[in-house]
């Protein structure tokens, strides 16, 4: 690092304690509801255990949620981390993002615990306001409202990380690499991959969080004065236009773990390039324009944007293909690597995300569509990308800042159980979705129940190799010195 | 077979992801200290990698686009059949329905979004619509085969979600 770039960086103890919070308090959530996943799973198996239809809506509405809003939150520390390096941040606004989010938190549990919300964490506009005796209005305005609050923590740091980025770079499109993409400015190599991905999501989830909040108050406004009713079909446009935004920017901070960590283990550098600059710029605009996909069973849309989003669902796994992980592989291929827990979490997060793209964008094709659409065939893909993929980014982020990545074999017999468990699990989706299989069904017929066995057997290897990762990093989490930079010399 | 035939393209398609990776990890060591001459190698792969993304989708778009799949069906006059979604029940206009003959289903809701989804006798999706209150989606289906048919809910609308089902009898042509 120059001494232009210390100057501009967030002083190092000034770092480590909010993101140790996040990480803390997020290792323990994503475990708690991997635990609801497969009591979902069991339930739908009926073997092992049954739940009444209200009380497993109301956990897959909390699952949902739930591991959306973790996600989020996990990836946004990664990405604020790392991002502190090269520019100065607010620790304080971080943490009031935090103590937000925890009171978003608690309006959302409590809504579906004690209020028995269950419309699902899409809240598909008008179900909130149509339980037919299963929740209150207080319950959906109270779920409604903490996604509200959870929307306006993001826009906080966010506000901080635009701010510091505008302070330094000039610019979010010169953070973007805008300049050196179309030849205005030479390629600096010292440019990091990190401010370019920072800046894509600040662009993207800057839009889909305010799409969010318009679409969440317009609902409120429906349950106070039921009266005034929008439009059904623009409700459902802006809500997978969030839904899409929001999940796809979380991937896009938490691979920022992979850009800053795995060089450091493969002693190699990831630096920009045009190619680098063009399928961020690719990737800002596709991920805006992709979500028509989400609506392709709605006949009342325009066909051109059922068509652009079949072409633009194709169009956006390129750059993770040919870029990111390919980039990856490239890096790894005979480095000489120290294959840790860390390191075989991030390339496994690379192979999770790139595997995740096949079905998710055959399921883009409107023809496929046609046979898939809500069927497990869904969980299946973004259970890919999620769970073999953001999920691995974090852990492994964790893992190589407070252990170094040295956790023993144990630690590679736990990311082995975990990607076993997690492969199996969503492979149970797939299978499911090619037998026609639904979604967010309480109850499964006979023919499709060992299906839910099977799910609810990975989901609890999934939850065995989670806890074998997360809890040696919780336990020195407190103390943990982080490590920021220098694992070639540390290995 | 259709279901089994986009199973089996995905899964050929993750395998091969699996193998690439699996290569690179298995040839990770020893360390070869020329990541120049790596990488230049690896950016010729790559530019070809693209090229043949690239044209695959171009390929697949311009096949699975034209005609536009959701176009209405060349038949004139097609039978139209109302259907009608409501919190936890479908009402349709007729449950009975010949071989061969073309029908449109005509779908809206009462109250929330429910998704109008027809099972074909061996309980594999034959097609689907959304069913929206204030929209009608007009789906066009011609029955191939005999037999019962059923439909379900594919969009979550509540509590009884699950059991929002009916039939629909397809009788042989007369």
């Amino acid at each position: 690092m120059t001494t232009t770039e210390l100057g501009y960086a967030t002083p190092e103890a000034q770092r480590a304690p909010v993101v140790k919070l996040y990480l803390g308090i997020g290792l323990l959530v994503f475990a708690g509801l991997m635990l609801v996943g497969v009591l979902m799973r069991a339930a739908q198996g009926a073997a092992m255990l049954t739940l009444a239809p209200d009380v497993f809506y109301q956990l897959m509405t909390l699952h949902g949620a739930g591991m959306v809003g973790t996600a989020g939150l996990a990836a946004l520390a990664v990405n604020w981390y790392f991002l502190s390096q090269h520019v100065q941040l607010n620790p304080k606004i971080f943490l009031a993002t935090l103590l937000l989010s925890l009171v978003a938190v608690a309006m959302i549990v409590g809504s579906i615990l004690l209020g028995h919300f269950a419309a699902a964490w899409t809240f598909l506009y008008p179900l909130p306001a149509f339980s037919l005796g299963q929740w209150s209005k207080g319950a959906a305005l109270t779920f409604v409202g903490g996604l509200l609050l959870l929307g306006v923590a993001f826009l906080l740091v966010y506000l901080d990380m635009g701010v510091a980025i505008v302070r330094r770079y000039g610019s979010i499109a010169r953070a973007l690499g805008l300049p050196m993409l179309f030849g205005r400015e030479p390629i600096d190599a010292t440019h990091s991959p990190t401010v370019v991905a920072s800046a894509m999501v600040l662009i993207v989830n800057v839009a889909g969080i305010a799409v969010g909040a318009i679409v969440l108050i317009m609902t409120m406004l429906h349950l106070i004065y039921p009266a005034l009713a929008p439009d059904a079909l623009l409700m459902k446009n802006l809500i997978f236009f969030f839904g899409h935004v929001f999940i796809n920017a979380t991937i896009y901070s938490a691979v920022i773990a992979v850009y800053e960590i795995l060089p450091l283990y493969a002693r190699r550098p990831w630096r920009v390039s045009r190619p680098f600059l063009a399928a961020w710029l690719a990737v800002t605009l596709m991920v805006l324009a992709v979500y028509p996909h989400h609506l392709l069973m709605d006949f009342a849309m325009p066909p051109w944007m059922a068509i652009m989003g079949q072409i633009v669902s194709y169009a956006s796994g390129i750059p993770v293909l040919v870029m990111t992980a390919f980039g990856g592989l490239m890096l790894v291929y005979r480095s000489g690597i120290r294959w840790d827990a860390a390191s075989s979490l991030l390339v496994l997060s690379l192979f999770g995300w790139a595997a995740g793209i096949i079905p998710a964008v055959i399921d883009g094709m409107i023809h496929v569509n046609l046979v898939m659409h809500n069927t497990l065939w869904v969980p299946g893909h973004f259970h890919f990308y999620l769970l073999l993929g953001v999920l691995p980014m974090v852990l492994g982020f964790a893992s190589y800042l407070c252990a170094n990545g040295q956790q023993g074999r144990t630690g590679l017999v736990a990311v082995a159980v975990y990607a076993t468990g997690g492969t199996l699990l969503c492979l149970s989706f797939l299978v499911s979705g090619a037998l026609s299989v639904p979604r967010r069904f309480a109850v499964h017929e006979e023919s499709w129940q060992w299906l839910g066995n099977v799910g609810a057997l990975s989901g609890g290897i999934v939850l065995i190799g989670t806890l074998m990762i997360a809890l040696p990093i919780l336990q020195k989490l407190p103390r943990a010195r982080l490590a920021s930079t220098g694992i070639g010399a540390r290995a | 077979m259709m279901h089994i035939s986009i199973l089996l393209i995905s899964l050929l398609g993750m395998v091969f992801i699996a193998a690439v990776f699996a290569f690179v990890v298995l040839n990770s060591g020893p360390r070869d200290e020329d990541y120049g001459g790596i990488s230049t190698r690896g950016y010729i792969i790559r530019r070809w990698w693209m090229i043949g993304l690239c044209a695959a989708g171009v390929l697949v778009s311009v096949w699975s686009l034209i005609p536009f799949p959701l176009q209405a069906s060349s038949a004139e006059s097609p039978r139209i059949i109302q259907a009608v979604g409501r919190q936890w029940s479908w009402e349709l206009a007729s449950n009975s329905v010949e071989a061969g003959e073309p029908v449109r289903f005509r779908v809206t809701s009462q109250d929330v979004n429910h998704g109008f989804a027809i099972y074909g006798p061996d309980d594999k999706i034959v097609a689907q619509t959304q069913a929206m209150p204030g929209y009608f989606n007009d789906l066009d289906v011609t029955f191939e085969h005999a037999g019962k048919y059923r439909v379900l809910c594919l969009e979550y609308c509540g509590v009884a979600h699950h059991a929002m089902v009916t039939e629909i009898a397809v009788t042989e042509k007369h």
